[in-house]
Protein backbone atom coordinates (compact mmCIF):
# COMPACT_ATOMS: atom_id res chain seq x y z
CA UNK A 1 0.00 0.00 0.00
CA UNK A 2 1.56 3.19 -1.02
CA UNK A 3 -0.13 6.39 0.38
CA UNK A 4 0.83 8.90 -2.13
CA UNK A 5 1.77 6.97 -5.19
CA UNK A 6 1.84 9.63 -7.76
CA UNK A 7 4.71 11.01 -6.01
CA UNK A 8 6.19 7.83 -3.95
CA UNK A 9 6.37 6.05 -7.23
CA UNK A 10 7.35 8.77 -9.12
CA UNK A 11 10.35 7.79 -12.11
CA UNK A 12 13.66 9.01 -11.33
CA UNK A 13 14.02 11.55 -13.98
CA UNK A 14 10.74 12.99 -13.13
CA UNK A 15 11.88 13.42 -9.60
CA UNK A 16 15.03 15.05 -10.15
CA UNK A 17 12.97 17.41 -12.53
CA UNK A 18 10.68 18.73 -9.59
CA UNK A 19 13.83 18.21 -7.34
CA UNK A 20 15.15 20.78 -9.70
CA UNK A 21 12.30 23.06 -9.81
CA UNK A 22 12.14 23.19 -6.09
CA UNK A 23 15.51 24.01 -5.37
CA UNK A 24 15.92 26.51 -8.06
CA UNK A 25 12.23 28.63 -6.17
CA UNK A 26 14.11 27.90 -2.90
CA UNK A 27 17.20 29.02 -3.46
CA UNK A 28 15.46 32.67 -4.50
CA UNK A 29 13.37 32.35 -1.26
CA UNK A 30 15.83 32.09 1.39
CA UNK A 31 18.21 34.40 -0.27
CA UNK A 32 16.04 36.71 -0.13
CA UNK A 33 14.32 36.33 2.99
CA UNK A 34 17.02 34.85 5.45
CA UNK A 35 19.92 37.19 6.28
CA UNK A 36 22.20 34.17 7.32
CA UNK A 37 21.65 32.76 3.59
CA UNK A 38 22.31 35.71 2.23
CA UNK A 39 25.11 36.17 4.16
CA UNK A 40 26.79 32.57 3.26
CA UNK A 41 26.00 32.71 -0.35
CA UNK A 42 27.26 35.86 -0.69
CA UNK A 43 30.45 34.90 1.11
CA UNK A 44 30.73 31.15 -1.16
CA UNK A 45 30.15 33.71 -4.09
CA UNK A 46 27.17 32.01 -5.34
CA UNK A 47 23.92 33.60 -6.69
CA UNK A 48 20.64 31.88 -6.43
CA UNK A 49 20.70 32.64 -10.38
CA UNK A 50 23.76 30.15 -10.39
CA UNK A 51 21.71 27.36 -9.40
CA UNK A 52 20.89 25.55 -12.91
CA UNK A 53 20.79 21.47 -12.34
CA UNK A 54 21.02 19.76 -9.31
CA UNK A 55 25.00 19.48 -9.52
CA UNK A 56 25.26 22.76 -8.59
CA UNK A 57 23.91 22.16 -5.25
CA UNK A 58 27.45 20.78 -4.03
CA UNK A 59 28.86 24.97 -4.53
CA UNK A 60 25.94 26.19 -2.24
CA UNK A 61 26.81 26.38 1.50
CA UNK A 62 26.90 24.08 4.07
CA UNK A 63 24.75 24.66 7.92
CA UNK A 64 25.26 23.10 10.23
CA UNK A 65 23.05 22.59 13.87
CA UNK A 66 25.81 25.35 15.28
CA UNK A 67 24.32 28.45 13.23
CA UNK A 68 20.61 26.73 13.90
CA UNK A 69 22.25 27.86 17.59
CA UNK A 70 24.00 30.55 16.90
CA UNK A 71 20.08 32.32 15.74
CA UNK A 72 18.67 31.06 18.47
CA UNK A 73 15.48 31.22 18.48
CA UNK A 74 13.91 32.41 15.24
CA UNK A 75 16.79 33.96 13.26
CA UNK A 76 16.64 31.75 10.21
CA UNK A 77 12.82 32.28 9.61
CA UNK A 78 12.02 32.92 6.01
CA UNK A 79 8.72 33.85 6.92
CA UNK A 80 7.08 36.39 9.10
CA UNK A 81 6.56 35.10 12.51
CA UNK A 82 3.02 35.29 12.23
CA UNK A 83 3.12 32.70 9.65
CA UNK A 84 4.88 30.19 12.08
CA UNK A 85 2.20 28.12 13.65
CA UNK A 86 4.16 25.88 15.33
CA UNK A 87 7.57 25.96 17.15
CA UNK A 88 9.37 22.76 18.30
CA UNK A 89 12.95 22.66 20.21
CA UNK A 90 15.70 19.68 21.14
CA UNK A 91 17.26 19.54 24.58
CA UNK A 92 19.79 21.77 25.55
CA UNK A 93 21.38 23.93 28.26
CA UNK A 94 19.68 27.62 27.97
CA UNK A 95 20.42 29.14 24.36
CA UNK A 96 21.93 25.74 23.21
CA UNK A 97 18.57 24.19 22.31
CA UNK A 98 17.59 23.65 18.27
CA UNK A 99 14.37 25.65 17.62
CA UNK A 100 12.59 24.41 14.56
CA UNK A 101 9.46 26.75 13.26
CA UNK A 102 6.25 25.40 11.24
CA UNK A 103 3.99 27.23 9.15
CA UNK A 104 0.91 25.90 8.50
CA UNK A 105 1.54 24.23 5.15
CA UNK A 106 5.01 22.56 7.05
CA UNK A 107 2.42 21.01 9.79
CA UNK A 108 0.28 19.68 6.80
CA UNK A 109 2.95 18.45 4.47
CA UNK A 110 4.51 16.87 7.94
CA UNK A 111 1.14 14.93 8.90
CA UNK A 112 1.22 13.97 5.20
CA UNK A 113 4.72 12.51 5.29
CA UNK A 114 4.21 10.67 8.54
CA UNK A 115 0.42 9.04 7.27
CA UNK A 116 3.17 8.11 4.00
CA UNK A 117 5.53 6.33 6.81
CA UNK A 118 2.67 4.66 8.66
CA UNK A 119 1.52 3.21 4.85
CA UNK A 120 4.90 2.04 4.00
CA UNK A 121 4.68 0.18 7.66
CA UNK A 122 1.74 -1.51 6.67
CA UNK A 123 -0.87 0.80 8.22
CA UNK A 124 -4.37 2.01 7.39
CA UNK A 125 -7.27 3.80 8.79
CA UNK A 126 -8.82 0.88 10.35
CA UNK A 127 -5.77 0.26 12.44
CA UNK A 128 -5.35 1.61 16.00
CA UNK A 129 -2.31 3.65 16.55
CA UNK A 130 -0.37 3.99 20.41
CA UNK A 131 1.25 7.03 19.83
CA UNK A 132 3.96 6.15 23.09
CA UNK A 133 6.72 8.93 21.66
CA UNK A 134 7.07 11.77 23.94
CA UNK A 135 4.64 14.74 23.40
CA UNK A 136 5.87 17.98 23.57
CA UNK A 137 8.88 20.05 22.32
CA UNK A 138 9.91 17.07 20.82
CA UNK A 139 8.47 16.03 17.55
CA UNK A 140 8.25 12.47 17.98
CA UNK A 141 5.37 12.45 19.72
CA UNK A 142 2.76 14.74 18.18
CA UNK A 143 4.87 13.96 14.31
CA UNK A 144 3.70 10.67 14.59
CA UNK A 145 0.10 11.99 16.03
CA UNK A 146 -0.63 14.39 13.02
CA UNK A 147 0.06 11.39 10.87
CA UNK A 148 -1.75 8.79 12.40
CA UNK A 149 -4.96 11.29 12.01
CA UNK A 150 -4.40 12.51 8.52
CA UNK A 151 -4.20 8.73 7.85
CA UNK A 152 -7.70 8.67 9.61
CA UNK A 153 -6.68 6.06 12.07
CA UNK A 154 -8.01 5.80 15.79
CA UNK A 155 -4.83 7.77 17.45
CA UNK A 156 -3.94 7.02 20.85
CA UNK A 157 -1.57 10.39 22.50
CA UNK A 158 0.04 8.16 24.91
CA UNK A 159 3.34 10.04 25.35
CA UNK A 160 6.07 8.42 26.92
CA UNK A 161 6.45 7.28 30.80
CA UNK A 162 4.20 5.29 33.14
CA UNK A 163 5.06 2.23 31.09
CA UNK A 164 2.82 -0.66 33.91
CA UNK A 165 0.22 2.24 32.51
CA UNK A 166 0.73 1.83 28.80
CA UNK A 167 0.96 -1.92 29.19
CA UNK A 168 -3.09 -1.88 30.33
CA UNK A 169 -4.10 0.62 27.77
CA UNK A 170 -2.14 -1.54 25.01
CA UNK A 171 -4.49 -4.31 26.03
CA UNK A 172 -7.38 -2.90 26.65
CA UNK A 173 -7.37 -0.25 23.65
CA UNK A 174 -6.59 -2.75 21.32
CA UNK A 175 -3.72 -1.11 19.42
CA UNK A 176 -2.75 -2.27 16.31
CA UNK A 177 0.06 0.00 15.34
CA UNK A 178 2.44 1.17 18.37
CA UNK A 179 4.99 4.21 17.76
CA UNK A 180 7.90 4.52 20.30
CA UNK A 181 11.99 3.60 20.51
CA UNK A 182 12.83 0.46 19.96
CA UNK A 183 14.02 -0.56 22.73
CA UNK A 184 11.11 1.13 24.88
CA UNK A 185 9.07 -1.72 22.86
CA UNK A 186 11.36 -4.10 24.85
CA UNK A 187 10.89 -2.97 28.21
CA UNK A 188 6.97 -2.63 27.43
CA UNK A 189 7.18 -6.54 26.50
CA UNK A 190 9.07 -7.00 30.03
CA UNK A 191 6.93 -4.79 31.90
CA UNK A 192 3.87 -6.49 30.56
CA UNK A 193 5.08 -9.95 31.27
CA UNK A 194 5.22 -9.00 35.03
CA UNK A 195 1.52 -8.27 34.93
CA UNK A 196 1.11 -11.66 33.42
CA UNK A 197 0.17 -10.14 29.71
CA UNK A 198 2.02 -11.16 26.57
CA UNK A 199 2.36 -8.86 24.18
CA UNK A 200 2.24 -11.59 21.17
CA UNK A 201 -1.22 -12.43 22.57
CA UNK A 202 -2.30 -8.53 21.58
CA UNK A 203 -3.90 -7.42 18.15
CA UNK A 204 -0.80 -5.61 18.17
CA UNK A 205 0.59 -6.20 14.50
CA UNK A 206 3.60 -3.36 13.86
CA UNK A 207 5.90 -0.93 15.45
CA UNK A 208 6.95 1.94 13.69
CA UNK A 209 10.48 2.66 15.62
CA UNK A 210 12.73 5.48 15.56
CA UNK A 211 14.44 8.02 17.59
CA UNK A 212 17.79 6.05 18.27
CA UNK A 213 20.38 3.48 16.14
CA UNK A 214 19.33 -0.64 16.46
CA UNK A 215 20.64 -3.49 15.03
CA UNK A 216 19.12 -6.26 12.92
CA UNK A 217 19.35 -8.37 15.88
CA UNK A 218 17.42 -6.15 17.83
CA UNK A 219 14.71 -6.19 15.00
CA UNK A 220 14.32 -10.00 15.03
CA UNK A 221 14.44 -10.04 19.21
CA UNK A 222 11.10 -7.60 18.98
CA UNK A 223 9.77 -9.21 16.09
CA UNK A 224 9.92 -12.51 18.05
CA UNK A 225 9.01 -11.31 21.56
CA UNK A 226 6.38 -8.85 20.13
CA UNK A 227 4.91 -10.82 18.25
CA UNK A 228 5.02 -7.90 14.85
CA UNK A 229 6.50 -6.46 12.39
CA UNK A 230 9.20 -4.22 13.34
CA UNK A 231 9.87 -1.01 10.96
CA UNK A 232 12.61 1.82 11.47
CA UNK A 233 11.46 5.40 10.47
CA UNK A 234 14.17 8.14 10.31
CA UNK A 235 14.12 11.57 11.07
CA UNK A 236 15.63 14.64 12.66
CA UNK A 237 13.55 18.12 13.76
CA UNK A 238 15.72 20.43 12.40
CA UNK A 239 14.76 18.74 8.83
CA UNK A 240 11.32 18.30 10.24
CA UNK A 241 10.48 15.66 12.56
CA UNK A 242 10.05 12.02 12.22
CA UNK A 243 8.57 10.68 8.49
CA UNK A 244 12.00 11.79 6.59
CA UNK A 245 12.67 8.56 5.91
CA UNK A 246 10.41 5.00 6.28
CA UNK A 247 11.41 1.42 5.32
CA UNK A 248 8.37 -0.59 3.57
CA UNK A 249 6.61 -3.74 5.09
CA UNK A 250 7.61 -5.57 1.97
CA UNK A 251 11.02 -5.03 2.11
CA UNK A 252 12.01 -4.25 5.42
CA UNK A 253 15.71 -2.93 4.06
CA UNK A 254 16.56 0.60 4.38
CA UNK A 255 14.54 3.86 4.70
CA UNK A 256 13.24 5.40 1.48
CA UNK A 257 13.76 9.00 2.26
CA UNK A 258 11.16 11.56 1.38
CA UNK A 259 13.04 12.14 -1.74
CA UNK A 260 10.32 15.25 -3.32
CA UNK A 261 10.74 16.84 -0.01
CA UNK A 262 14.27 16.09 0.41
CA UNK A 263 17.04 16.45 -1.81
CA UNK A 264 20.22 14.18 -0.58
CA UNK A 265 23.89 14.06 -0.49
CA UNK A 266 26.28 11.88 0.80
CA UNK A 267 29.23 13.58 1.53
CA UNK A 268 32.95 12.74 3.01
CA UNK A 269 32.76 14.30 6.57
CA UNK A 270 36.36 15.56 6.85
CA UNK A 271 37.03 16.82 2.66
CA UNK A 272 33.27 17.69 2.97
CA UNK A 273 33.02 16.80 -1.09
CA UNK A 274 29.97 15.02 -2.81
CA UNK A 275 30.39 11.17 -2.91
CA UNK A 276 28.57 9.09 -5.37
CA UNK A 277 25.83 7.22 -4.86
CA UNK A 278 26.92 3.82 -2.72
CA UNK A 279 28.96 5.24 -1.00
CA UNK A 280 29.63 5.51 3.05
CA UNK A 281 29.55 9.05 4.27
CA UNK A 282 27.56 11.71 5.96
CA UNK A 283 24.05 12.31 5.10
CA UNK A 284 23.25 15.80 3.89
CA UNK A 285 19.67 17.34 3.72
CA UNK A 286 18.29 20.43 1.73
CA UNK A 287 14.77 20.59 2.46
CA UNK A 288 12.77 21.76 -0.64
CA UNK A 289 9.16 22.41 0.42
CA UNK A 290 9.24 23.85 4.10
CA UNK A 291 8.19 27.40 4.44
CA UNK A 292 8.92 28.51 7.71
CA UNK A 293 12.73 27.30 8.12
CA UNK A 294 14.46 25.61 5.04
CA UNK A 295 17.28 24.28 5.38
CA UNK A 296 20.24 24.34 2.58
CA UNK A 297 22.51 21.37 2.87
CA UNK A 298 22.11 20.40 6.39
CA UNK A 299 24.87 17.91 7.92
CA UNK A 300 22.76 15.63 9.94
CA UNK A 301 26.24 13.77 11.33
CA UNK A 302 24.36 10.55 10.43
CA UNK A 303 27.08 8.45 8.55
CA UNK A 304 24.95 6.47 6.31
CA UNK A 305 25.08 4.60 2.52
CA UNK A 306 21.90 5.27 -0.01
CA UNK A 307 20.64 2.27 -2.18
CA UNK A 308 18.84 3.32 -5.35
CA UNK A 309 18.40 -0.44 -6.68
CA UNK A 310 14.88 -0.64 -7.48
CA UNK A 311 12.66 -1.84 -4.41
CA UNK A 312 9.84 -4.41 -4.29
CA UNK A 313 7.57 -1.99 -2.92
CA UNK A 314 7.41 0.11 -6.05
CA UNK A 315 8.37 3.38 -4.41
CA UNK A 316 11.64 5.02 -6.25
CA UNK A 317 12.55 6.87 -3.40
CA UNK A 318 16.30 5.64 -2.12
CA UNK A 319 16.74 4.02 0.68
CA UNK A 320 19.44 4.54 3.65
CA UNK A 321 21.44 1.84 5.17
CA UNK A 322 20.60 1.91 8.97
CA UNK A 323 23.08 4.86 10.85
CA UNK A 324 26.52 3.27 11.06
CA UNK A 325 27.19 6.52 13.06
CA UNK A 326 28.09 10.07 13.80
CA UNK A 327 30.48 12.50 12.49
CA UNK A 328 30.37 13.97 15.64
CA UNK A 329 30.22 13.11 19.70
CA UNK A 330 26.67 13.24 19.87
CA UNK A 331 24.75 10.38 22.00
CA UNK A 332 21.23 9.03 21.81
CA UNK A 333 20.26 7.80 25.36
CA UNK A 334 16.68 6.61 25.20
CA UNK A 335 15.77 9.05 22.23
CA UNK A 336 17.46 11.51 23.88
CA UNK A 337 20.07 13.43 22.34
CA UNK A 338 23.01 14.07 24.42
CA UNK A 339 26.05 15.96 23.72
CA UNK A 340 28.89 15.59 25.56
CA UNK A 341 29.70 19.50 25.72
CA UNK A 342 25.68 19.59 27.07
CA UNK A 343 27.07 17.81 29.93
CA UNK A 344 30.42 19.75 30.35
CA UNK A 345 27.72 23.32 30.75
CA UNK A 346 26.23 21.42 33.46
CA UNK A 347 29.44 20.50 35.23
CA UNK A 348 30.66 24.14 35.05
CA UNK A 349 27.41 25.61 36.00
CA UNK A 350 26.82 23.59 38.68
CA UNK A 351 29.87 23.29 40.33
CA UNK A 352 31.74 26.46 38.86
CA UNK A 353 34.22 25.00 37.01
CA UNK A 354 34.77 21.79 34.61
CA UNK A 355 36.59 18.85 36.53
CA UNK A 356 37.61 15.55 34.57
CA UNK A 357 34.80 13.28 33.54
CA UNK A 358 33.68 10.94 31.82
CA UNK A 359 30.36 10.00 30.33
CA UNK A 360 29.51 5.40 30.43
CA UNK A 361 26.56 4.41 28.53
CA UNK A 362 25.60 1.12 28.78
CA UNK A 363 22.46 -0.40 27.97
CA UNK A 364 21.38 -2.34 30.90
CA UNK A 365 18.65 -5.08 30.48
CA UNK A 366 16.52 -3.33 27.34
CA UNK A 367 17.47 0.43 28.13
CA UNK A 368 20.25 2.79 27.90
CA UNK A 369 21.73 3.79 30.96
CA UNK A 370 24.07 6.92 31.51
CA UNK A 371 26.81 6.99 34.19
CA UNK A 372 28.40 10.51 34.30
CA UNK A 373 32.05 10.14 36.23
CA UNK A 374 33.48 12.96 37.56
CA UNK A 375 36.98 13.20 38.96
CA UNK A 376 37.21 14.80 42.78
CA UNK A 377 39.74 16.85 43.15
CA UNK A 378 40.96 19.33 45.40
CA UNK A 379 38.55 21.72 44.41
CA UNK A 380 35.27 20.16 44.64
CA UNK A 381 36.54 17.58 47.62
CA UNK A 382 35.23 18.02 50.68
CA UNK A 383 36.00 16.43 54.25
CA UNK A 384 32.20 15.50 55.29
CA UNK A 385 30.00 12.73 53.01
CA UNK A 386 27.12 15.12 52.77
CA UNK A 387 28.22 17.66 51.07
CA UNK A 388 29.76 15.35 48.12
CA UNK A 389 26.70 13.45 48.12
CA UNK A 390 24.82 17.08 47.35
CA UNK A 391 27.14 17.54 44.48
CA UNK A 392 26.61 14.28 42.94
CA UNK A 393 22.43 15.13 43.66
CA UNK A 394 22.92 18.41 42.02
CA UNK A 395 24.86 17.59 39.57
CA UNK A 396 22.24 14.55 38.46
CA UNK A 397 19.21 17.26 39.05
CA UNK A 398 20.66 19.66 36.52
CA UNK A 399 21.75 17.22 34.03
CA UNK A 400 17.77 15.52 34.06
CA UNK A 401 16.31 19.48 33.90
CA UNK A 402 17.95 20.53 31.18
CA UNK A 403 18.84 17.28 29.41
CA UNK A 404 15.63 15.17 30.44
CA UNK A 405 18.05 12.17 30.88
CA UNK A 406 18.33 10.77 34.36
CA UNK A 407 21.87 9.93 34.51
CA UNK A 408 24.13 8.03 37.36
CA UNK A 409 26.44 10.30 38.97
CA UNK A 410 29.79 8.68 40.03
CA UNK A 411 32.56 10.33 41.82
CA UNK A 412 36.21 8.97 41.16
CA UNK A 413 39.76 9.16 42.11
CA UNK A 414 41.95 12.01 40.32
CA UNK A 415 43.43 10.58 37.18
CA UNK A 416 41.15 7.45 36.99
CA UNK A 417 39.40 8.62 34.32
CA UNK A 418 41.90 8.53 30.89
CA UNK A 419 44.03 11.28 29.61
CA UNK A 420 44.62 11.49 26.02
CA UNK A 421 46.41 13.90 23.96
CA UNK A 422 44.12 15.78 21.29
CA UNK A 423 40.82 15.59 22.42
CA UNK A 424 39.79 13.96 25.39
CA UNK A 425 38.18 10.57 24.80
CA UNK A 426 34.49 12.14 26.93
CA UNK A 427 32.53 9.00 25.88
CA UNK A 428 32.42 4.93 26.38
CA UNK A 429 29.86 3.58 24.61
CA UNK A 430 29.25 -0.46 25.30
CA UNK A 431 26.52 -0.53 23.67
CA UNK A 432 26.34 -2.51 20.59
CA UNK A 433 24.13 -0.94 18.43
CA UNK A 434 25.47 -0.87 14.78
CA UNK B 1 43.70 24.94 69.84
CA UNK B 2 42.26 23.74 66.59
CA UNK B 3 44.21 20.56 65.03
CA UNK B 4 44.91 19.56 61.57
CA UNK B 5 42.97 16.71 59.91
CA UNK B 6 43.42 15.57 56.55
CA UNK B 7 41.01 13.62 54.56
CA UNK B 8 41.20 11.57 51.51
CA UNK B 9 38.67 10.59 48.93
CA UNK B 10 38.74 6.86 48.09
CA UNK B 11 36.49 5.14 45.22
CA UNK B 12 34.84 2.07 46.85
CA UNK B 13 37.64 -0.56 45.45
CA UNK B 14 39.91 -3.06 46.73
CA UNK B 15 43.53 -1.91 47.83
CA UNK B 16 42.74 2.15 47.30
CA UNK B 17 42.90 2.27 51.83
CA UNK B 18 45.89 -0.44 51.35
CA UNK B 19 47.30 1.63 49.14
CA UNK B 20 46.90 5.09 51.12
CA UNK B 21 48.54 2.93 54.77
CA UNK B 22 51.96 1.75 52.16
CA UNK B 23 52.35 5.22 50.97
CA UNK B 24 52.42 6.77 54.79
CA UNK B 25 53.86 3.72 56.08
CA UNK B 26 57.30 4.29 53.23
CA UNK B 27 56.90 7.87 54.31
CA UNK B 28 57.68 6.88 58.10
CA UNK B 29 54.41 8.68 59.06
CA UNK B 30 52.47 7.73 62.17
CA UNK B 31 48.77 7.74 62.16
CA UNK B 32 47.49 9.02 65.76
CA UNK B 33 43.80 8.50 64.90
CA UNK B 34 41.26 7.55 61.79
CA UNK B 35 37.77 7.07 60.89
CA UNK B 36 36.38 5.88 57.77
CA UNK B 37 33.32 7.38 56.68
CA UNK B 38 31.52 5.51 53.84
CA UNK B 39 29.02 5.50 51.39
CA UNK B 40 27.75 3.34 48.66
CA UNK B 41 29.92 4.72 46.11
CA UNK B 42 33.04 5.81 47.68
CA UNK B 43 34.55 6.76 51.13
CA UNK B 44 36.12 9.32 53.02
CA UNK B 45 39.10 8.63 55.28
CA UNK B 46 39.88 10.95 58.24
CA UNK B 47 43.88 11.36 59.47
CA UNK B 48 45.45 12.51 62.30
CA UNK B 49 49.05 12.19 61.80
CA UNK B 50 52.18 12.95 63.42
CA UNK B 51 53.39 15.16 60.32
CA UNK B 52 50.46 16.45 58.25
CA UNK B 53 52.27 18.73 55.71
CA UNK B 54 54.37 15.20 54.94
CA UNK B 55 51.26 12.95 54.96
CA UNK B 56 49.46 15.51 52.31
CA UNK B 57 52.94 15.72 49.89
CA UNK B 58 53.15 12.11 50.00
CA UNK B 59 49.37 11.22 49.50
CA UNK B 60 49.12 14.14 46.68
CA UNK B 61 51.91 12.67 44.89
CA UNK B 62 50.59 9.12 45.00
CA UNK B 63 47.19 10.34 43.38
CA UNK B 64 44.90 10.76 45.92
CA UNK B 65 42.76 13.95 46.29
CA UNK B 66 43.63 15.27 50.13
CA UNK B 67 41.43 18.11 52.21
CA UNK B 68 42.69 19.71 54.95
CA UNK B 69 40.33 20.75 57.97
CA UNK B 70 40.73 22.02 61.47
CA UNK B 71 39.34 19.93 64.28
CA UNK B 72 39.06 19.63 67.92
CA UNK B 73 40.59 17.45 69.91
CA UNK B 74 38.81 17.46 73.20
CA UNK B 75 39.92 15.56 76.20
CA UNK B 76 36.73 13.61 77.81
CA UNK B 77 36.82 11.93 81.09
CA UNK B 78 37.01 8.12 80.41
CA UNK B 79 33.70 7.45 82.04
CA UNK B 80 29.96 7.24 81.66
CA UNK B 81 28.24 10.33 80.96
CA UNK B 82 31.84 12.06 80.02
CA UNK B 83 30.64 12.55 76.04
CA UNK B 84 26.94 13.65 77.76
CA UNK B 85 28.82 16.27 79.47
CA UNK B 86 30.51 17.78 76.37
CA UNK B 87 27.58 17.58 73.77
CA UNK B 88 25.27 19.12 76.36
CA UNK B 89 27.35 22.33 76.61
CA UNK B 90 27.72 22.60 72.75
CA UNK B 91 23.89 21.89 71.68
CA UNK B 92 23.09 24.50 74.63
CA UNK B 93 25.20 27.24 72.11
CA UNK B 94 23.54 25.56 68.64
CA UNK B 95 26.77 24.18 67.77
CA UNK B 96 26.43 21.24 65.23
CA UNK B 97 28.75 18.24 65.16
CA UNK B 98 29.53 17.39 61.57
CA UNK B 99 31.61 14.27 62.88
CA UNK B 100 33.49 12.83 65.27
CA UNK B 101 35.61 9.46 66.12
CA UNK B 102 37.35 8.61 69.41
CA UNK B 103 40.59 6.72 70.77
CA UNK B 104 42.06 6.20 74.23
CA UNK B 105 44.88 7.53 75.22
CA UNK B 106 47.03 4.84 76.80
CA UNK B 107 49.05 6.86 79.12
CA UNK B 108 45.68 8.88 80.78
CA UNK B 109 42.46 8.07 82.09
CA UNK B 110 40.89 9.85 79.68
CA UNK B 111 39.84 9.16 76.12
CA UNK B 112 40.08 12.00 72.91
CA UNK B 113 37.36 12.66 70.73
CA UNK B 114 38.38 14.35 67.76
CA UNK B 115 35.62 16.50 66.99
CA UNK B 116 34.48 18.38 63.15
CA UNK B 117 32.21 21.58 64.32
CA UNK B 118 30.13 23.88 61.93
CA UNK B 119 31.51 26.95 63.91
CA UNK B 120 35.08 25.94 64.87
CA UNK B 121 36.30 29.21 66.88
CA UNK B 122 32.89 29.23 69.16
CA UNK B 123 32.57 25.46 69.60
CA UNK B 124 36.63 26.12 71.62
CA UNK B 125 34.95 29.06 73.70
CA UNK B 126 32.46 27.58 75.02
CA UNK B 127 34.44 23.71 75.55
CA UNK B 128 37.16 26.21 77.20
CA UNK B 129 34.99 28.55 79.16
CA UNK B 130 33.59 25.31 80.69
CA UNK B 131 36.64 24.15 81.82
CA UNK B 132 37.33 21.27 79.14
CA UNK B 133 40.41 20.44 77.87
CA UNK B 134 41.15 20.35 74.60
CA UNK B 135 44.41 18.88 73.36
CA UNK B 136 46.41 21.20 70.95
CA UNK B 137 47.19 19.91 67.70
CA UNK B 138 51.25 19.54 68.78
CA UNK B 139 50.70 17.52 70.91
CA UNK B 140 48.41 15.48 69.36
CA UNK B 141 50.23 14.54 66.39
CA UNK B 142 53.30 13.58 68.56
CA UNK B 143 50.87 11.70 70.93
Amino acid sequence: MIFDDDMETLPREELEALQLRRLKSLVDRVYANVPFYRKSFDDAGVRPSDVQSLADLRYLPFTEKQDLRNHYPYGLFAVPKDNVVRIHASSGTTGKATVVGYTKRDVENWATLMARSLVAAGATKQDIIHVAYGYGLFTGGLGAHYGAERLGATTIPVSGGSTKRQVILLRDFGATVICCTPSYSLFLYETALESGIDIKELPLRVGVFGAEPWTEEMRRDIETKLGIKAIDIYGLSEIMGPGVGIECIEAQAGAHLQEDHFLLEIIDPVTKEPLPPGETGELVITTLCKEAQPLIRYRTRDITSLNLTPCRCGRTFARMHRVMGRSDDMLIIRGVNVFPSQIESILLETQGLTPHYQLLVKREGNLDTLEVQVEVDEKIFSDEIKNLQRLGGKIQKHIKEFLGVTAAVKLVEPRSIQRSEGKAKRIVDMRNTS
Amino acid sequence: MKAEQISIFLENRAGRLEEVARLLAEAKINIRALSLADTSDFGILRLIVSDHEKAKKTLKDGGFTVGRNAVVAVEVPDTPGGLHSILKMLSAQGINVEYMYAFVQQSSKAATIIFRFDRTDQAIEVLTKNGITIIPGQTLYSM
